[in-house]
């Protein structure tokens, strides 16, 4: 019995110890949650850009004084978790701001969650415009999807004298779907042809079997293909076209740059074209090198451009928490719209109205198994 | 449509088919010696594609030692679940049964996540299965002519097993009732791990085939085969091994066929699957070749 009681008081202390424990921490550190898809279809982005923000946390860990806590949580690259896991941050966690998410949908899953819970969030590569359209609170350091799409479809128009575009869409992602949007109405508008999109073809994220969208694809004979979405179906889908005895060049958007992309397809993705982001081979700010040396030290291999925009969104949190001067939320918003010429690995950012990131476009193109840098395009203003 | 697109499509089906029809046999057989619903089943066949990737990736393994290598280890993961999730419960009534196999399937997802990691990861399918054959204006990868062959084997494989041989013979006596099984001297325990062995060993069949034609694995890849299979067992009639064989190629080419046909309807095509399964549970509940079973009372 005595000992029983001897136990129960030791525990007791050291809950005691512990709570007491937590409450000293919390006031010493500034917390930061990261929103990401740590598991699931998305895993490989996600985990790219908490890449790119830890490094970022690593190098500059530090901000009024206090230590930066990141506090990772995992949207399992499904919209109904990701709206939970955003719940957590703002209820539970009380984050000063959150970065991400990787992915359009799981972003704007979160959005009346962070607006409501007045926390400022900083997108890192989501580039549907509805992201941050009608939110306060939403901001992000990428440029959006009808620049991105008006890219693509010169590339398809210009470079590849493609006349006929076949579309095979992710059509529960809004990103894929409004990608597919912003590229066939600029393609319509160069061709002049009401016609010149011969296919409209869909499927559901996590789907492997893509036969039968591609043989309808097939039978129209596109000149070129724009298949935006998530990196392992795209794979898949060049492979299975390929060979189904398609031959003509796939064209996508930035979800493509991950290493799973090149893994899944192999040979078969070789000399497939997308626009993202940023390149290691056109460092643009003294950031970027930095950012490039550092993480290549750090993880033994070559930065993909989401992992520079993780980067860049933890980055100008914490200089906007500086200008701030405070980590009150409502303050620490005002000061991130306010953000102008700053200069980030990923290029210079610069918020508009709607808080997006104004800056230029990078295409790129595998080759030889690796992403090769092939244009730099700059939006007309 | 012309000729040639309907046969492309055609082949397309008949390729995913009988993938479905190949997991939807150990799936089924499980449930006609058990009366249990292995929903670990899919999970069972998504770790078989793990235990591919490391033998041939990270061992470097040739894949001819890897395979064979892959079922009997499934086989023996399929012991190891039964022996855990399953045995401590055979008195148990079914419903606590179907829970822990639920639990069982979870608890196999996660520790994937956990050991593996959530991203995905390529499978390595050997050149010689992948290559594309073409028959007039019909491109046929040579795997869509190994699953049916592979299909057709297992599905003879365990009829024979199951009607000719003498465990076959001890597996369905337990099918029928374990008490008097047992009375005739047939260990119970033995043959119900035996069972779940070779469930296992066909969802790595399957597993490997899966990888082949669908080069991509991940720790959730078993939740829709599994479903979908599920499924295919119940239209066939769910404990009747050919009817699985035909659930699979309804499905797998009314699946191929929608979406050829109906392109808009794309995005339903995994409700696809469930509407006809209770189109066929409304108008033929024990589905085409099952039997009627009165219910034990």
């Amino acid at each position: 019995m005595r000992r029983r009681l001897a136990i129960f008081l030791l525990l007791l202390a050291v809950l005691v110890l512990v709570g007491t424990g937590c409450i000293k921490r919390e006031s010493y550190v500034i917390k930061i949650g990261v929103f990401e898809p740590i598991t699931g279809a998305n895993a490989a982005g996600g985990q790219l850009e908490v890449e790119g923000i830890k490094l970022a946390n690593k190098l500059y860990p530090e901000v009024l004084g206090k230590k930066v806590e990141l506090v990772i949580v995992d949207n399992k690259s499904d919209k109904v978790e990701a709206a939970t896991a955003a719940a957590r941050l703002v209820e539970k966690e009380k984050v000063t701001a959150i970065i991400g998410s990787w992915g359009s949908s799981l972003s704007m899953a979160a959005g009346d969650i962070v607006r409501q819970g007045k926390v400022p969030t900083v997108g890192a590569s989501c580039t549907n415009p509805l992201v941050t359209a009608g939110n306060d609170y939403y901001f992000r350091v990428c440029f959006i999807d009808p620049f991105q799409g008006t890219v693509m479809a010169n590339y398809a128009y210009s470079s590849l004298n493609a006349r006929k575009a076949a579309i095979i869409q992710e059509v529960n992602n809004d990103y894929a779907v409004g990608l597919a949007k912003f590229f066939m109405d600029s393609f319509k508008q160069l061709t002049g042809d009401e016609d010149s999109i011969v296919a409209v073809a869909n499927y559901n994220t996590g789907d492997q079997d893509f036969s039968a969208q591609l043989t309808n694809v097939k039978a129209k004979e596109p000149d070129v293909i724009f298949a935006p979405g998530n990196f392992t179906e795209s794979a898949l889908i060049i492979s299975q076209a390929r060979k189904l005895g398609i031959t003509c060049p796939f064209i996508g958007g930035d979800t493509w740059e991950t290493q799973e992309f090149l893994d899944i397809g192999q040979e078969a993705v070789e000399g497939a074209v997308f626009s993202t982001f940023f390149a290691t081979e056109k460092p643009i700010t003294e950031e970027s090198a930095k950012f490039i040396e550092a993480y290549r030290a750090e993880y033994n291999k070559e930065p993909a451009a989401v992992a520079a925009l993780g980067y860049d969104a933890y980055i100008l949190i914490l200089d906007a928490l500086k200008r701030a001067g405070t980590t009150d939320r409502v303050k620490l918003r005002a000061e991130i719209a306010k953000t102008e010429n700053f200069p980030g690995a990923a290029g210079v950012i610069t918020l508009d109205a709607n808080g997006d990131a104004v800056k230029n476009a990078v295409i790129k193109i595998v080759k030889d198994q690796k992403f090769t840098y092939l244009d730099t395009i700059t939006p007309q203003q | 449509m012309t000729l040639d697109l309907f046969l492309q499509h055609l082949s397309n089906g008949i390729s995913l088919g009988s993938l479905y029809a190949l997991i939807a046999i150990g799936y089924t057989m499980v449930y006609g010696i058990l009366r249990l619903i292995n929903f670990a089943h899919g999970d069972i066949f998504m770790m078989a594609t793990y235990f591919a990737f490391f033998g041939i990736v990270t061992f470097r393994i040739p894949w001819f030692i890897t395979f064979p290598l892959v079922l009997v280890l499934t086989a023996g993961l399929g012991m190891g679940v039964e022996t855990v999730a399953y045995r401590p419960l055979r008195e148990a009534p079914k419903i606590s049964l179907l829970i822990s196999a639920i639990g069982a399937s979870f608890f196999l997802e996660n520790l994937t996540i956990v050991l593996f990691g959530g991203v995905p990861k390529p499978f390595p399918a050997p050149k010689l299965f992948t290559d594309v054959v073409q028959v007039g204006a019909v491109s046929i990868q040579k795997l869509t002519f190994y699953i049916p062959i592979v299909t057709v084997i297992a599905l003879l494989g365990l009829m024979y097993l199951i009607n000719k041989t003498k465990t076959g013979m001890a597996m369905r006596a337990v099918s029928m009732d374990h008490e008097t099984a047992r009375v005739m001297g047939i260990n119970i325990n033995r043959t119900i791990s035996f069972t779940f062995g070779l469930g296992s060993f066909l969802a790595a069949v399957g597993g490997i085939m899966w990888g082949m034609k669908f080069p991509q694995i991940q720790p959730l890849m078993g939740v829709i085969p599994g479903l979908k299979c599920f499924i295919a067992a119940v239209i066939g009639g769910i404990g009747n091994i050919g009817g699985a064989v035909i659930g699979g190629f309804i499905l797998g080419i009314g699946e191929i066929m929608l979406v050829a046909f109906l392109p808009d309807l794309t995005g339903y095509r995994d409700a696809f699957a469930f509407v006809l399964l209770i189109l066929i549970l409304m108008s033929k509940p024990t589905g085409i070749l099952g039997e009627k079973t009165a219910e034990k009372v």
